[in-house]
């Protein structure tokens, strides 16, 4: 690990100064990635700037029925909220689904949000990776890929998000409120994140020294029929190999709305809007369900050791609202 | 053979010995002894796969404050034995793997020597390597034997004639990955030179096993060696002798008088302290009309190091197994750019068995005979390897013992009969084995040191197994004595030599030089001892083992669960039963039965070591990454016994019971998963991916 300067500051507009100032640096929240990544020289920050007591730890309601989510809220404290689990169960049971109990208690909501790629190749630092070092080289694209991604790649990064709180997130239209060096603003979290296209080191939309304060979910409509589904080939303590956040409105049989996002397809947490768009007042059965998929899927480009994810994405998206549809 | 003829402690399911201090933290594990101001250790590993070190700045690691010294191939202390490349550390500029171990930074802190390690620039001038296993290569060849003095190739009435004879046919190819062993604790050297005197505290499978090629490596006389290594928190075989220690001695011996702290990363674990070959299998079977084998072949494909040979031993239980008219086993190697392959958990036994016992379920199912009527008809009479008899060989009490608590009667054999909601229900059996092995060497030493109390000493190994607890009550029975009144010693070169830790022999190898020792003592000093009475005697060879073919057996059964839409496979239960003579520790046993399922379990569903060939190392070289069994994928185990006599094998009458567990499990999964989904995976692991696009 290369030495590094660790600094504190009274409060969010002094942590984002001080970060400002520097050229090479990071927030310190709960450390989870962050600290491993640097004890194996994949980031090599000058500067840390812990802001572990500076944002909220606070869950609160809104006056209009949103809910903020302070930025420093562990995932097992955001996992755990009553209010959380009834309203929108989906984003605890992603959150549950994710990590171990251990790095729960540590990881913060903001930290998750932010959390960086899987990739085998980003984390050997003996190999070509642009995300890690621009214009080295994809060395998933014809390596080990199996994990990677199969919407929304470029020949620059094949790789994939690994959060899985994100997933639920972006499928609950969640508003991501910022604090930067030219003040505050608020992004959907589908703006978040980015797509790899030419520069993949790029995870987010952040500008430097911007820092997540919070996060506002919209009131609640879905909760009875909302589910987080997580496939991996261990059953717990492992990255998907695909996983869907999805809820479902049906009148009368018919599909009046729905919210489908898909994790571990693509550089993003995957808001599958050809999905939801094909199912609306269509008739909640198998079929419609696997045609939204399908529709979602029709863009998929594996590569030589992914193939398996788009049927696998498909049939997962295709079960997951079925057991929905079928819930009351 | 003497043995005893009422045991005592023998058969007690005592709790562990050490158990209180390893959960209150007061065992100390080799990284955990204490010393004033220790030097820590961090290797610079070569990021190609061949080729020569061209280069070494070390300056910019050399001016960080506390780095005290960078080894390298130019200032490393000379080793007086090289003719093992394995061990030659840092003597040339050759690289024969990516991940050898290039240079070496100590400092007084691990995070200076860590960074200092990252500093430091090596230029390479780097050859095209070569790490690809693969069937069709033209360079495989036919090592002299196999491991670990087993005939390479074995033929046996005319194969080619009976197979193409034969009324039911299989012809197919299995294959296993590349595996690595990661015990819980990683690689440990603390090592201290000091006025002459070499001290290793170590984690080891074998204290003296691996003192004799140090000393010689390092050119020093063995008795100035001393290796202690009274707790090791697991091996899986790899715990034998490899460059790490032979690295931190290195370290020692430049900087005299401080105490050089190298443990392993995880990361590290993946390159150069041994994995399982990736192996490709060929498996034909051949029946007549009664469902009696009559031909049956198996031809392996695995790899190992340019530097040196390891030939994992794949085919050689199928040399017995099963009766049949004719058989032929083969092993061919490639020889490459990489690591050198190792000890992993039932070396041999683990890879063959999957593809054989996969190959046996295949076969019953054309046969229209149930697989454990299968396997019971081609019982065989005899050892036909060696053409001995059986000390003991229950195999078939296993199968119908593990059928019985299994439910397996009244299986509807025909593959997704089962289904509730959207999981497919199959399940599979399998037979398991491996062979009782003693090693020679081993003493041990009683003193009386009165009031009926005895000292114990013997230099064995726990890795985590329960020698602590088994050995005592083994002395306890050798002297008609109490446990209680045994103080057992192991774990130092200091003590008497005993042999390694290795091919489930410990417990025969050590209890039997125990036994051997307390009847000495008894012959000379009676029931009646004085204090400081004193006898040391060796474990003999087996006369037996002329006589008969010693093996453990078990069955393994195990329910798959697999969901339709994604793939994904769980096992609910799995019931394992097994004939190993006299169990020791009922409960020590169970528990090192339980880490055998748990571990086939993994190697099933997940172990598997990616290679880019471009790069030549192993890329998902984390935890993250590399998965094993976590709590969630492990249901209900039922672990049974056969009340198995056998005279022959040792004064104890046990088999050892650290490696057969895993033997037969990962092929009664695969069986299992065929079951329920109808699809026949022969590539380990059984992944989503496998089922989805099978």
């Amino acid at each position: 690990m290369k030495p590094f300067r660790y600094e504190r500051a009274e409060d969010i507009s002094g942590a984002v100064a001080t970060l400002a100032r520097e050229r090479s640096g990071e927030f310190l929240a709960g450390g989870t990635n962050l600290v491993d990544l640097m004890k194996l020289d994949v980031m090599k920050p000058a500067v840390l700037v812990d802001v572990r007591l500076l944002t909220s730890t606070a869950i609160e309601d809104l006056p209009d029925g949103r809910l903020r989510i302070g930025a420093a809220v562990t995932n097992s404290e955001l996992a755990a909220d009553q209010r959380i689990r009834a309203r929108y169960p989906m984003l605890s049971q992603a959150l549950l689904s994710g990590a171990s109990g251990q790095l729960r208690n540590l990881a913060t909501t903001g930290g998750n949000l932010l959390q960086r790629t899987r990739c085998a190749y980003f984390y050997d630092t003996t190999t070509p990776c642009n995300k890690r070092e621009p214009g080295t080289g994809c060395s998933a694209l014809e390596g080990c890929n199996s994990d990677h991604a199969i919407l929304g790649a470029s020949q620059y990064c094949v790789a994939t998000h690994p959060s899985d709180m994100a997933v639920a997130m972006t499928a609950l239209d969640a508003v991501v409120r910022i604090q930067g060096p030219g003040g505050e603003r608020e992004i959907p979290v589908t703006e978040l994140h980015r797509l790899p296209g030419e520069d993949p080191e790029r995870d987010t939309t952040l500008e430097h020294a911007e820092l997540v304060t919070a996060v506002d979910l919209p009131p609640s409509t879905f909760s009875a029929s909302s589910t987080y589904r997580k496939v991996r080939e261990r059953a717990s303590y492992a990255f998907a190999l695909v996983s869907v956040a999805a809820a479902l409105q049906v009148a009368d049989g018919v599909v009046r709305d729905a919210r489908i996002a898909l994790g571990g397809v693509a550089h993003k947490p995957w808001r599958a809007h050809k999905a939801e768009d094909a199912m609306r007042g269509r008739p909640a059965v198998e079929e419609s369900f696997r045609a939204a998929a399908e529709a979602e899927l029709a863009a998929a480009a594996p590569l030589r050791g992914n193939a398996y994810k788009a049927p696998l994405a498909a049939n997962l998206v295709t079960r997951t609202l079925l057991d929905l549809s079928e819930r009351r | 053979m003497t043995t005893i003829t009422e045991r005592r402690a023998i058969g007690a399911s005592l709790d562990r010995r050490d158990g209180p201090q390893k959960v209150t933290g007061t065992a100390s594990y080799a990284y955990e002894h204490r010393f004033d101001n220790p030097l820590y250790l961090f290797p610079v590993q070569s990021e190609v796969a061949r080729g020569r070190v061209t280069r070494i700045d070390a300056s910019a690691a050399e001016a960080i404050p506390g780095v005290v010294a960078v080894l390298t191939h130019d200032n490393a202390p000379r080793l007086a034995d090289t003719s093992d490349q394995e061990f030659a550390v840092l003597q040339a500029g050759d690289v024969a793997y990516r991940g050898q171990y290039v240079a070496a930074a100590v400092a007084d802190t691990l995070e200076t020597a860590r960074y200092a390690a990252s500093l430091v620039l090596v230029t390479y001038d780097e050859e095209p390597h070569d790490v690809e296993l693969r069937a069709d290569r033209s360079d495989l060849y036919a090592p002299d034997h196999v491991n670990p003095i087993y005939p390479t190739d074995t033929e046996e009435g005319d194969f080619d004639q009976s197979f193409s004879a034969a009324a039911v046919k299989l012809d197919q190819t299995y294959t296993t990955p590349m595996e690595h062993n990661n015990p819980m604790e990683p690689h440990t050297t603390v090592a201290l030179w000091d006025a002459g005197d070499l001290t290793l505290y170590e984690t080891t499978q074998g204290p003296h096993a691996i003192r004799g090629p140090l000393a010689q490596i390092l050119g020093l006389d063995r008795n100035r060696v001393r290796i202690i290594a009274p707790y090791v928190g697991g091996g899986f075989g790899s715990k034998t002798l490899h460059a790490n220690t032979i690295l931190a001695a290195l370290a020692a011996l430049l900087l005299q008088g401080s105490p050089v702290k190298f443990a392993l990363t995880r990361q590290q674990m993946f390159s150069g302290v041994g994995y399982r070959t990736p192996t490709i299998q060929r498996i034909r079977l051949g029946a007549d009309q009664d469902c009696r084998l009559t031909a049956i072949a198996h031809d392996v494909i695995e790899q190992t190091a340019k530097t040196k040979e390891f030939a994992e031993q794949a085919a050689v239980p199928t040399r017995m197994m099963y009766a049949t008219q004719s058989r032929r086993t083969t092993h061919r190697l490639a020889a490459l750019d990489v690591p050198v392959p190792s000890w992993m958990r039932a070396p041999g036994e683990a890879p063959g068995m999957f593809a054989l016992e996969s190959a046996m379920d295949e076969m019953a199912i054309s046969c229209g005979l149930d697989p454990v009527e299968f396997r019971i008809r081609n019982e065989p009479e005899i050892d036909a390897e060696t053409g001995l008899p059986y000390s003991s060989r229950n195999l078939v009490a296993c199968l119908l013992e593990g059928a019985r608590r299994f439910g397996w009667t009244g299986r509807d054999a025909r593959p997704r009969a089962r289904k509730e909601g959207r999981w497919q229900i199959g399940t599979g059996v399998a037979s398991s084995t491996f062979p009782v092995i003693r090693f020679a060497g081993s003493v041990a030493r009683i003193s009386h040191l009165g009031d009926g109390r005895y000292v114990v000493e013997i230099g064995a190994a726990d890795i985590g197994t329960g020698t602590w607890t088994a050995l005592a009550q083994i002395a306890a029975d050798a002297l008609e004595a109490g446990v209680e009144d045994i103080d057992l010693r192991i774990g130092d070169t200091a003590l008497p030599e005993a042999s390694v830790e290795g091919g489930s022999s410990g417990i025969t190898s050590w209890g039997t030089a125990i036994f051997e020792a307390a009847r000495v003592f008894r012959d000379r000093y009676g029931y009646s001892p004085a204090e400081g009475d004193q006898a040391e005697a060796a474990a003999r060879d087996n006369p037996e083992a002329d006589n008969y073919s010693m093996h453990a057996f078990g069955a393994c059964f195990a329910e798959a669960r697999v969901d339709t839409d994604t793939g994904e496979v769980r096992i609910p239960r799995m019931t394992g039963v097994f004939a190993a003579g006299r169990i020791i520790n009922p409960k020590a046993a169970r528990s090192q039965i339980i880490g055998g399922l748990t571990m086939g379990l993994g190697m099933a569903l997940h172990e598997e070591s990616l290679v880019d060939a471009r790069f030549g190392d192993v890329l998902n070289h984390d935890f993250a990454s590399y998965h094993i069994p976590a709590n969630a994928d492990v249901g209900q185990f039922d672990i049974a016994w056969i009340d198995e006599e056998d005279p022959y094998v040792n004064p104890m009458g046990s088999k050892g019971v650290g490696e057969i567990g895993i033997v037969g499990t990962a092929a009664a999964i695969a069986n299992a998963v065929y079951h329920a989904t109808g699809i026949r995976v022969r590539d380990l692991p059984i992944t989503p991916a496998k089922l989805l696009l099978g």
